[in-house]
């Protein structure tokens, strides 16, 4: 029954968002934007570990920037009409997923960008596997803090600038953590050895969406 | 004062702890030798200790693998300064060479230049010891780089864990919160809070000196400061997020949701990640580094250290209750 609410409000979710395909224009021309400026700013050839971190800091505030509509959306009327409809549960699981889904598609999206314009001399040595195993629980793991975090923004009535302020701190050890894995994985080190932050961001990952699932309740009730 | 005995308890362990933390001296060590290099023939050593007892008459002697050198003629010049000739001989063994002065030893002190196959072994030191601090009085360890600043581990970790008390504290009323929809609970839970951030800032700026005396820098790239900093940015994005909210019920119920929220991935990042980037901190008890428990062999650090996490704990709680019975008379007078 659960789940079947979630897949429902899942589907609506892709289906108001494929209406309105302004707001994933406006993501996709943000990232490409931010990643010419640095193309143009960072004149010549990056090393590893800065073109390991420019990767991190752009798709950081990708995030932020496309989070923060996600609650955007529900004015008192909606969000009066899904109350009454579906659990706050659902909700938040469908809106987690369905967020999940933009940041591993938009994170993948700026990499191919990414590479593009600043070159892929600092992938000649890496463990593909991992690198993009790091994008993807990286992007999962922004999406799963920053829903909270933009469903308490939004509540406040205060969209981004409040977003930032709430979120930054919360999502800096995710950052830090992908951003050891993935600068492992460019490195091409053994699996073994990058196992323990694949596995404290699955962990990291879990923990938050539960947290979300168990709080979101009373973020809703007015 | 029934029910204040606990404010009592604070006073006394912090008043003792306070007073061993400052008034107790460091264990004698030597700390300074000259010249730093020895070659075969005369040499004359300046050595210099800290807090140390030379009139008593220590055996001064160079130990080089197993062999000791005994001087031609010691000069004590008052409790912490000797002045020793030695005539070193040609073929020592090693080229580094310890100083020993009674019990004290100073290990690799000299670098020794025409090594060879060993000479003859001296009969002045009281041979191989261990330092032995079971016999003196109560002191600290003295070690190199702390030295006296060792002192500020009974001011600056007992900040931490009174700051974590109290964000615990906050925590369980942001809880209750959300149970009851209670405005006394979200008052509470902001003034352990406020007092909590204030033991953080009292933890950054004992910690920023205490770095400055021992790493150089007031401030590191370290595993264990980004998560206080991140502390602090989350406490004061809570502070933000209440000041954003005019309605006070809903104010209650958002702060209470992202102070648990903040609370439990707070808790994964100062104790979960530091295991996993265990390879680069300069932090004691982190990347390899040794914690207290490791200088500290016979535990005497900890019978002021414990003593003092439980009484600035003690305070904290006194002045959170405090600060709460002030913000409610307040809200009552506004009314």
């Amino acid at each position: 029954m659960r789940t079947k609410e979630v897949a429902y409000l899942l589907k609506l979710e892709m289906a108001l968002d494929l209406r309105q395909r302004a707001a994933w224009g406006g993501m996709l021309l943000y990232v490409v934007s931010a990643v010419y400026v640095c193309f143009l700013a960072v004149k010549g050839g990056l090393g590893t570990a800065t073109w390991n971190a420019l990767y991190w800091i752009i798709l950081l505030f990708a995030a932020f920037n496309a989070l923060a509509r996600s609650f955007q959306r529900e004015d008192g009327g909606r969000q009066l009409y899904l109350y009454t409809l579906v659990h706050p549960r659902s909700v938040v699981l469908a809106r987690s997923l369905y967020n999940a889904i933009t940041m591993v598609v938009l994170s993948l999206l700026s990499l191919l960008f990414y590479v593009l314009f600043l070159g892929n001399d600092a992938l000649a040595e890496a463990d593909l596997v991992q690198f993009l195993l790091a994008v993807v629980l990286g992007a999962i793991g922004f999406a799963a803090v920053l829903t909270l975090v933009a469903a308490i923004a939004a509540r406040a009535g205060n969209g981004l600038g409040l977003m930032a302020i709430l979120g930054f701190p919360i999502v800096l050890p995710m950052l830090l953590a992908v951003m050891r894995a993935s600068k492992l994985a460019l490195d091409g080190v053994a699996f073994s050895v990058n196992s323990t932050y694949f596995g404290g961001l699955v962990l990291l990952d879990v923990i938050t969406v539960t947290l979300a699932w168990l709080l979101f309740p009373y973020l809703w009730r007015d | 004062m029934k029910q204040g005995w606990w404010k009592l308890l604070a006073v006394v362990l912090l008043l003792a702890a306070s007073i061993a933390a400052l008034r107790v001296p460091l264990a004698p060590d030597l700390v300074h030798v000259t010249p730093d290099r020895i070659a075969p023939g005369p040499v004359e050593l300046t050595i210099t200790g800290y807090n140390t007892h030379f009139t008593d008459g220590s055996a001064v002697y160079l130990e080089n693998t197993d062999q000791r050198v005994c001087p031609v003629e010691v000069v004590v010049k008052d409790e912490t300064h000797i002045t020793a000739r030695f005539d070193v001989p040609m073929g020592l063994k090693d080229n580094l060479t310890d100083l020993g002065v009674g019990k004290l030893r100073y290990d690799g002190a000299l670098f020794t230049e025409g090594l060879g196959e060993g000479v003859e072994s001296g009969a002045c030191g009281p041979g191989v010891q261990k330092l032995d601090l079971s016999g003196l009085a109560f002191v600290f360890p003295n070690r190199s780089i702390l030295y006296e600043s060792i002192r500020n581990l009974h001011f600056h970790v007992p900040m931490w864990f009174a700051m974590i008390a109290l964000m615990g504290i906050s925590l369980v009323f942001s809880i209750r919160t959300l149970a009851s929809n209670s405005l006394d609970h979200d008052r509470a839970a902001l003034s352990a809070m406020m007092i909590g951030l204030l033991f953080c800032a009292l933890g950054l700026v004992t910690g920023a000196l205490w770095a400055r005396a021992t790493w150089g820098a007031f401030w590191t790239n370290d595993v264990k400061l980004n998560g206080a900093a991140v502390t602090a940015l989350i406490y004061l994005a809570y502070l933000v997020l209440r000041g954003s909210i005019p309605d006070a019920h809903k104010r209650a119920r958002l702060a209470a949701i992202y102070n648990i929220f903040a609370f439990v991935l707070l808790v994964l990042f100062l104790f979960v990640l530091p295991r996993l980037n265990a390879i680069d901190s300069l932090h004691p008890g982190n990347g390899g580094n040794s914690g207290f428990g490791d200088l500290d062999m016979d535990n005497r650090l900890r019978t002021v250290f414990y003593p003092a996490v439980l009484g600035w704990i003690l305070l904290g709680i006194w002045m959170f209750t405090l600060r709460n019975r002030a913000a409610r008379i307040t809200e009552q007078l506004e009314r």
